[in-house]
């Protein structure tokens, strides 16, 4: 069941779309400052919105390389997923024309799919929600692809030579780790070799902010963009929408090391559980999350006492950070307050499925640079919250081991442990 | 001071039932004013579509504290009633 | 790690039988029930049949608190999943901790569900929107709400890769059962027969128009011309063999015995489609010879060009004419991520009853060497079936389910 004496799986190549930060290196500076990007939304008017806030990235497809076909027929998150699976393929240094495609996958986490695009073409086929029946001589010709989020595999598998198994991996906010964990398990069990995983979302549109402003869960801190985002604060009021991409190279670890490709980290251990209570509502012992961390851990054969920093979902609504924070106790005991603990989506907001990725993105980065990324927007810890969660600074860090988690709408808890691969064994 | 209330019980249910419809062995049109509405069978969630039917319906506003911190049917009545009051003073 | 995944359990939701008994029965009378949509007024559209569920009442079936919340497909879904565990004898609430998940595919979530409130939000404002938005549309819905209504806590997925989406889904399932899940319902349910959905498919060009329903979906034949949608699927019970046999399972319908997914190559390259080699790979995982197989659920596009392709990668692998061949989904039209579970739960009720049922409409063109079972289901001893399934944007699946004895 472990890694241990079957294929391991390592991460050589990394890319990084947010808010913030177009590519790994901005990003990276961005959390290494403690800057925010949180912003009043520019995308459309927000004004008739309970939630005026989000955390929108600078993005130009354009300057970002792709065609002006490319840009036509795909949405928004497409276009992050290609253009970051392309900056993870050249992070990589693998030579993918000398890779047989068969050998190579494609797994791409989305809670959202295409729904910035659905939503524009709704309005146009809808008359702006005048026709019930809504009239087809108005849709534009890659409807479909927006109707079926599985084109994002399409797309990044066109544009890295991938034919193996490929898939949209739609797990809600979990979608990010459980693309990762997806492509893991295709690599130990052999379906392939090499597989580009990540996940994008791009959900900074009227139909998604009207369904959070529904039920209140995003914040509605109109007057402090900036500070809006304030994960374990007693002020926390929600979280902020965000959108982004994060996709990686994934390598079986001996073909890696044969190469000379450098080593980012090790997927050492997966587990996703399902908290089977609520669609959108919390059970307050984290229970799940607790069993998933722990399975995650066995599989990759560490204890508590071997996690160095933890990457926490960290969303800023009142029942989730304290639903994590009970479940990092749970499954880690004393070490929990002896680890830290933060949160970026005090910076990069909460860009729903592809936010488990670019946690990852974060966490390989912490163990790169010895430097473990802060929760920015933390003066005042809600007491219920009380684990050392790196308030408003980075903080250096000798990271070797982290752990990444994340909880989403459907009740799934899902935990990644990465490692470095020539740890030893417990 | 109107004499009458403006939204009853019957409205409510009326709405909940719409809403998130009936928890099974729970009898809605029994004497339920001051049953929690977790009793009832309806969480945050089931408040919150329920609240926002109100307030389209009534074009009314209702506090976030209003739909997670209200426990009882009287209460949510309550407030609506004093929203609709303080609408109408206007 | 060597745990045998198992189908315990069936749960079908199809257009010509909702339950198991009445699909198999339909589908060996070669009934069909395609027909003009009734959803909505389908009369200004191109294409207007569809395989549409009638006599469906959730209400009778789920707790009305759940009804607001839910799309048609996770209403559906819901029941399919109930019926599945029935099926299969299982009390969710009798399995230990994190013992059993849910893994589903999905298309297009909760499409229909998506279009009200689309309408709300842009005819009347953002307030208009339900508080349900955030996750009936969604694609993880299913998974969510069979977790809950069962109390399955354990490792739960969504896949979405198109219309291949349902193999891979069961595919994710047996890797789990391998990895120390004791049971796993899995499969899909789809449902988009909504005019927004109708619009969004019609972009993707693959539907038949017409007004014909005997003569509409056509696969492997002349007069192929795109496929009729339809809505349903199944959810199947997949649990680890040692568990099953501790508990005394009722039934055993087979094995899922090996898989394989690729993706097609980039259009223009010139390279060969992928639905070849999955073929070869999910025979190659189950470590079985061509010769073995008794039977392939064919993908069955009716586009000519994929027909081609599916045919060619049939013949080559089996010999012409060397594979019963058949397409059950022309009498339910292909219900998107939903179609492959519901193909296997067919092969796997064809190696129980020792019967391969028909392909209905189809007279196969001669250039495909393909033994097609056309008319009438054709009895014969079954114990390993191939299961074939596509998406658009080059997705395929392959599956071999086998008698669990094999």
């Amino acid at each position: 069941m472990s890694a241990a004496g079957g294929r391991r799986v390592v991460i050589t190549g990394v890319g990084v779309t947010a808010p913030g930060g177009i590519g790994v290196k901005d990003f990276w500076q961005l959390l290494a400052d403690g800057r925010t990007a949180t912003r009043r939304i520019s995308f459309f008017d927000p004004s008739s919105f309970r939630s005026q806030i989000a955390a929108e990235a600078d993005f130009d497809a354009e300057l970002s390389g792709l065609t002006p076909q490319e840009i036509r027929r795909m949405d928004r998150a497409a276009q992050f997923a290609v253009v970051t699976a392309r900056e993870a393929v050249a992070d990589s240094g693998l030579d993918f024309a000398a890779v047989d495609p068969h050998r190579v996958g494609v797994t791409i986490g989305s809670a959202v799919g295409a729904t910035t695009g659905l939503d524009q073409e709704y309005r146009a086929v809808s008359d702006g929600g005048r026709l019930d029946l809504v009239d087809h001589e108005y849709a534009v010709p890659h409807l479909y692809n927006y109707l079926v989020p599985s084109s994002f595999a399409t797309e990044v598998a066109w544009a890295v030579g991938a034919e193996g198994p490929g898939t949209v991996v739609s797990t809600g906010c979990t979608s990010g780790l459980d693309s990762v964990g997806y492509a893991t398990d295709l690599i130990r069990d052999g379906a392939a070799d090499v597989v580009v995983a990540g996940a994008s979302d791009a959900p900074i549109s009227p139909i998604t902010v009207a369904c959070f402003d529904a039920i209140k869960a995003t914040t509605a801190r109109n007057d402090d963009p900036e500070h809006a985002s304030r994960p374990f604060d007693a002020s926390r009021t929600g979280f902020v929408l965000g959108e982004g991409a994060a996709v990686f190279v994934l390598e079986e670890l001996e073909s890696a090391r044969r190469r000379g490709a450098h080593i980012y980290a090790e997927v050492a251990g997966y587990a996703t559980r399902s908290n089977a209570f609520h669609m959108t509502g919390l059970r307050p012992d984290g229970a799940e999350m607790a069993e998933a961390i722990r399975v995650a851990l066995d599989e990759a054969r560490l204890g508590p006492e071997d996690i160095d920093y933890i990457n926490a979902h960290g969303s800023g609504t009142k029942q989730n950070d304290r639903h994590e924070t009970a479940a990092f106790k749970r499954s880690l005991g004393e070490h929990a307050y002896r680890t830290p603990v933060s949160s970026i989506k005090s910076m990069v907001g909460h860009s729903l499925g592809a936010i488990g990725s670019i946690e990852i993105a974060a966490s390989v980065l912490a163990m790169e640079h010895s430097v473990v990324p802060p929760t920015a927007n933390l003066h005042t810890p809600d007491p219920e919250c009380d684990l050392d969660y790196v308030p408003l600074t980075a903080r250096d860090w000798r990271t070797d081991t982290v752990l990444s988690v994340g909880s989403g709408f459907g009740g799934f808890q899902s935990a990644v442990v990465l490692a470095r691969p020539d740890r030893s064994a417990r | 001071m109107p004499t009458t209330s403006p939204f009853t019980l019957d409205d409510l249910r009326r709405i909940l039932r719409e809403a998130a419809g009936e928890e099974e062995g729970v009898d809605l049109t029994g004497d339920i004013i001051d049953t929690d509405f977790t009793a009832l069978g309806y969480e945050s969630l089931a408040l919150l579509e329920t609240g926002g039917r109100i307030e389209r319906e009534y074009d009314i506003s209702l506090d976030d504290s209003a739909l997670t911190d209200v426990v009882t049917p009287r209460g949510l009545i309550d407030i609506v009633n004093a929203q609709l009051a303080a609408a109408q003073s206007v | 790690m060597n745990a045998r995944p198992l189908v315990t359990g069936l749960g079908v939701v199809a257009p010509n039988g909702l339950g198991l008994e009445e699909y198999w029965a339909a589908t060996l009378a070669g009934r069909s029930a395609i027909g003009r949509i009734t959803r909505f007024d389908p009369t200004d559209y191109p294409s207007r049949l569809a395989g549409e569920i009638s006599g469906f009442d959730a209400r009778e079936h789920l707790p009305s608190r759940l009804l607001p919340q839910t799309d048609r497909m996770t209403q559906l879904a819901l029941v399919g999943a109930d019926w599945s565990l029935t099926d299969a004898g299982i009390d969710a609430a009798e399995l230990p901790d994190y013992a059993a998940g849910v893994i589903t595919a999905s298309h297009s979530g909760g499409f229909e569900f998506g279009q009200n409130e689309l309408k709300a939000l842009w005819s009347k404002g953002g307030r208009y929107v339900s508080a349900y938005q955030s996750f009936a549309w969604f694609y993880a819905v299913n998974s969510g709400q069979i977790s809950i209504r069962h109390g399955l806590r354990g490792p739960s997925s969504v896949v979405v890769s198109d219309q291949a989406g349902g193999l891979d889904a069961l595919a994710q399932a047996r890797r789990q059962i391998r990895k120390g899940t004791s049971v796993v319902v899995a499969g899909a349910v789809d449902a988009s027969i909504c005019s927004w959905g109708w619009v969004a498919q019609l972009a993707g060009g693959r539907l038949a128009t017409g007004d014909d329903a005997a003569r509409a979906y056509l696969p492997f034949d002349e007069d192929a011309r795109g496929h009729v949608p339809g809505e349903g699927g199944a959810l199947l019970v997949v649990e680890d063999a040692e568990h099953a046999r501790a508990r005394g399972a009722q039934n055993v319908y087979g094995v899922l015995a090996g898989h394989a997914a690729t993706m097609d190559p980039r259009p223009g390259s010139g390279r060969a489609p992928g639905i070849e080699r999955a073929v070869e790979e999910a025979l190659r995982d189950a470590g079985i010879g061509p010769d073995e197989v008794d039977v392939v659920f064919a993908d069955a596009a009716a586009i000519p060009e994929l027909d081609r392709a599916e045919a060619e990668a049939i013949t080559k692998t089996f010999g012409p004419h060397g594979v019963p061949v058949t397409a059950p989904k022309t009498m339910t039209g292909r219900l998107y991520s939903g179609a492959a579970p519901l193909d296997v739960a067919a092969a796997l009720l064809s190696i129980r009853d020792g019967i391969i049922p028909p392909t209905v409409g189809s007279s196969p063109n001669d250039r495909y060497d393909i033994d097609l079972v056309i008319g009438a289901p054709r009895p014969a001893p079954v114990r390993t079936a191939l299961v074939l399934a596509r998406g658009q944007g080059g997705f395929n699946s392959a599956l071999v389910v086998r008698a669990a004895d094999s």
